[in-house]
């Protein structure tokens, strides 16, 4: 009954969807104020229906009711409950609802924090993501009903996939889900000034702080798939270039590349079409990430069984919400008016560098991810490309891109001298260029891209440093008003950036000084690495809740004193009898120390592999410094909730 | 700096366009070297593969083929289509879903002693689910007719 009842909320939820995907939009286009009016009122209703199809979901988890398809297929009686709720967005048809469920959730908020927006632009943009809305339960109506039930019904679960029974899989992919979708609140403001023709630095300080929210969320979201990652696959590797990271890396990119711009558009109002142009894109390459994951298409553990019929519906939608949007886009975009003049020494162009870089990234990414698919479709052979290629492209396009973050942010606007800047970043310039030269030399070896690495990490913190004494230092005012007269975006930009620097760190040190051995170890037997002894105490035999494990047991020495004892595991999963690797870690800011088991041996040896991976942490920590620099901007005066005029008049 | 706005204009456009296609040579070449094609192993039989670079090659782990040398990491397997078996040697830790009979992938090169050598093993992400490389050999060596070895699911 209760699956029934959730297949009908998404009934209900596609009817209402309609509505909100026309009424609203017709109206704002005729000047009928009803039809406008059922905007709101249809978002909200629509937020509970799908609210209801989503608690129903995860009761028919809850309650094992091994009836449903679904829950069939990606649950277990023994498996634990924190996971069987995570288990509703554990497969193909759950993890759509999720999306439909947390689009709704997006929905609802712009629905209640628009009331200082124009009716007509409010309506567009409920409007817009009505139909996109409309896609998405239609999508799941017809060729992916998680409802759908088992006949008769079986009399255990076939569990969820092992490699997601992993507190990651409770956060990850709701995060993750946040972040693209929320880029479509970006995309319907674009749309929606498109249709209405408003395109001004309002319209950019409206659409701003939803755009940051989220890509806060996306980096979050890849955060923490990235160190679920390292610590899940026991491979030590934080970043594998797999086409399922690549799709979420691709909307970070230019996402990245949007609120940048959107600053510009907003204090500037330059860069106007190639603003909606990058809300566009992102919002379609999260479309594309979010169906190349689960479509099949890929291998990966992200993907489920495949079915034809869902292959093409996917592809007809993305066609047209990326095709309707583009032609919409070239269309309406000779009617944008030119933004304000820059020369080429200034903060506009720097910016605009950088988001070109961060586009041909993102092109570089997609081209890697897709062009051996296309390949593959068209039968002209199997190829693949690695992290080789990505990391050859990727060095010669974030060295520039990381260069310029140094000085953006301090050249002027509209026009700035290069002798000025060149002459106010000479200190930061030489300490980044001492640093690189001389700190691998006491870290033991130097190698270019060590030393380009610190060079770019340090020039970050170098010029961040000096951005915070030029606004802070200087005579006049008392520091304390300085600093209150601040406001939060720019230190939310500043933290960002730290971050940046943080996260390039991280990755210089751990790529150039990580150390790796796999050996054949007995009980007893002691394996040296980064100067620590490595002792092997044997493995011991436990249980989990839903499976059996291995348990070894290695004790850490540096000089004969105890540092550690990791607790590494080789699980198998009994209803699918799936073996998993559980990494031992021992994590600090300095370095991590990391052991996983490979394969029994004879005589009760087992094969093992220890990792040393110095500052790996920093990588993670400097995610988290970009997110907190987003949130901070979000929380600044400029974008509290007060009635606003709606003329254009920018900062 | 006597310039017309519309010189200024047209330069900025040509190092634009210049920097532009210098970013696609980038990204062509890197993936043109970096390229990393597929074999079945009755083409590696027939010689049709690179020498010398690497590629990869996917089939079923031939049963009863499993091998370890003394170090205990250092491990020989067979590959097969069911038409031909190409042996494999790889050193490391093989990865949890590795399985006698079951599908894998195994990038590497052809070294001097005609083993294909290993730098790299993948297997499947899921009991049920086949690397699509290993699906595609298996299928292109039954339209060759060959016998079947195991029922790849």
């Amino acid at each position: 009954m209760i699956p029934e009842i959730g297949h009908f909320a998404l009934i209900l939820a596609l009817l209402v969807a309609l509505v909100q995907g026309s009424f609203p939009i017709i109206g704002a286009a005729r000047g009928n104020a009803v039809w406008m009016g059922l905007a709101r009122p249809a978002a909200r209703a629509q937020f509970l229906l799908i609210s209801v199809a989503f608690l129903c979901l995860a009761y028919a988890f809850a309650t094992m009711d091994y009836s449903v398809t679904y829950v069939a297929s990606n649950s277990n009686s023994k498996l634990p409950l924190q996971y069987r709720i995570a288990a509703v967005w554990g497969g193909h048809e759950g993890s759509l609802l999720l999306w439909a469920m947390i689009l709704s959730v997006w929905t609802v908020a712009v629905s209640f924090f628009s009331k200082h927006l124009p009716d007509a632009m409010r309506a567009r943009i409920l409007g817009v993501m009505g139909l996109i809305s409309i896609g998405f339960l239609l999508f799941m109506l017809t060729v992916s009903n998680p409802f759908e039930r088992l006949i008769p019904a079986a009399m255990d679960g076939r569990d969820l996939n092992p490699l997601l029974q992993d507190p990651g899989m409770v956060f990850h992919p709701p995060m993750l889900y946040m972040g693209y979708v929320g880029f479509s609140v970006a995309f319907a403001f674009a749309i929606a000034a498109l249709l209405g023709g408003e395109l001004d630095a309002a319209w950019a300080r409206w659409s701003r702080p939803w755009t940051t929210l989220a890509w806060v969320f996306l980096t979050t979201g890849i955060m923490a798939g990235s160190n679920w990652a390292y610590y899940e696959l026991g491979w030590g590797g934080w970043w594998f270039w797999d086409a399922v990271e690549n799709a979420s890396f691709m909307p970070w990119l230019v996402g990245t590349a949007l609120i940048h711009s959107l600053a510009v558009t907003e204090k500037r109002g330059s860069f106007k079409a190639w603003t909606v142009l990058l809300a566009i894109c992102a919002f379609s390459l999260s479309l594309l990430g979010t169906f190349l994951v689960r479509s099949g298409v890929l291998t990966s553990v992200h993907a489920f069984a495949t079915d034809p019929r869902r292959g093409l519906f996917i592809l007809a939608f993305l066609v047209v919400v990326i095709g309707g949007s583009l032609a919409l886009f070239a269309w309406r975009a000779p009617t944008i008016a030119r933004g304000g003049k820059f020369d080429v020494v200034s903060r506009e162009s720097f910016l605009l560098a950088n988001n070109v870089l961060l586009a041909v990234a993102a092109i570089s990414v997609l081209f890697g991810t897709l062009y051996p698919l296309f390949l593959d479709a068209l039968g002209l052979g199997k190829i693949s490309v690695g992290p080789p290629y990505f990391d050859t492209v990727f060095a010669p396009l974030m060295t520039p891109a990381l260069f310029l973050m140094g000085i953006g942010p301090i050249a002027r606007w509209k026009q700035a001298a290069l002798p000025e800047l060149a002459k106010r970043l000479r200190w930061a310039f030489g300490v980044s260029a001492a640093t690189a030269i001389i700190l691998p030399l006491f870290l033991g070896h130097w190698t270019p891209m060590i030393g380009l690495g610190l060079f770019l990490a340090f020039w970050i913190f170098g010029t961040s440093v000096n951005l915070i004494y030029q606004r802070l230092g200087g005579s006049g005012q008392p520091l304390v008003t300085r600093v209150k007269s601040t406001s939060r975006s720019w230190w939310g930009m500043v933290i960002a950036h730290l971050g940046i620097a943080v996260f390039t760190l991280g990755v210089t040190i751990v790529k150039g000084f990580e150390s790796e051995i796999a050996v054949r170890m007995q009980t007893g037997d002691v394996a040296h690495l980064a100067g620590f002894d490595f002792t092997f105490e044997g493995v011991t035999a436990t249980e989990g809740p839903n499976y059996t494990a291995s348990r070894g047991q290695i004790r850490i020495t540096k000089n004969g004193v105890e540092r550690t004892v990791l607790a590494p595991e080789k699980r198998v999963y009994t209803v699918q009898n799936m073996p998993m690797t559980e990494a031992g870690i021992s994590p600090s800011i300095i370095h991590d120390l990391y052991a996983s088991l490979g394969e029994p041996l004879d005589n009760g040896a087992w094969s093992v592999r220890i990792y040393h991976k110095p500052m790996v942490e920093w990588i993670w920590v400097g995610c988290l410094m970009m997110a907190f620099g987003g949130l901070l901007a979000l929380s600044d005066k400029r974008y509290r909730l007060r009635k606003r005029t709606i003329q254009a008049g920018g900062v | 700096m006597a310039m017309k706005a519309r010189h200024k204009r047209f330069i900025l456009i040509a190092i634009g366009l210049a920097l532009l296609g210098l970013a696609a040579m980038l990204i062509l070449n890197a993936f043109k070297s970096n390229m990393v094609f597929f074999y079945t192993p009755t083409q590696v039989e027939k010689g049709e593969v690179p020498k010398g670079t690497g590629f990869r090659v996917g089939g079923l782990v031939v049963p009863g083929s499993l091998k370890r040398q003394d170090d205990g990491l250092t491990v020989r397997f067979e590959i097969t289509d069911t038409a031909k078996t190409i042996p494999v040697v790889y050193k490391g830790i093989l990865p949890d879903l590795f399985k006698e009979g079951k599908g894998v992938v195994a990038q590497g090169k052809v070294g001097a002693s005609g083993l294909f050598e290993a730098s790299e093993v993948l297997a499947k992400h899921d009991e049920n689910y086949m690397p699509p490389e290993a699906a595609e050999a298996l299928k292109r060596a039954k339209g060759q007719g060959a016998g079947t070895l195991a029922s790849p699911k």
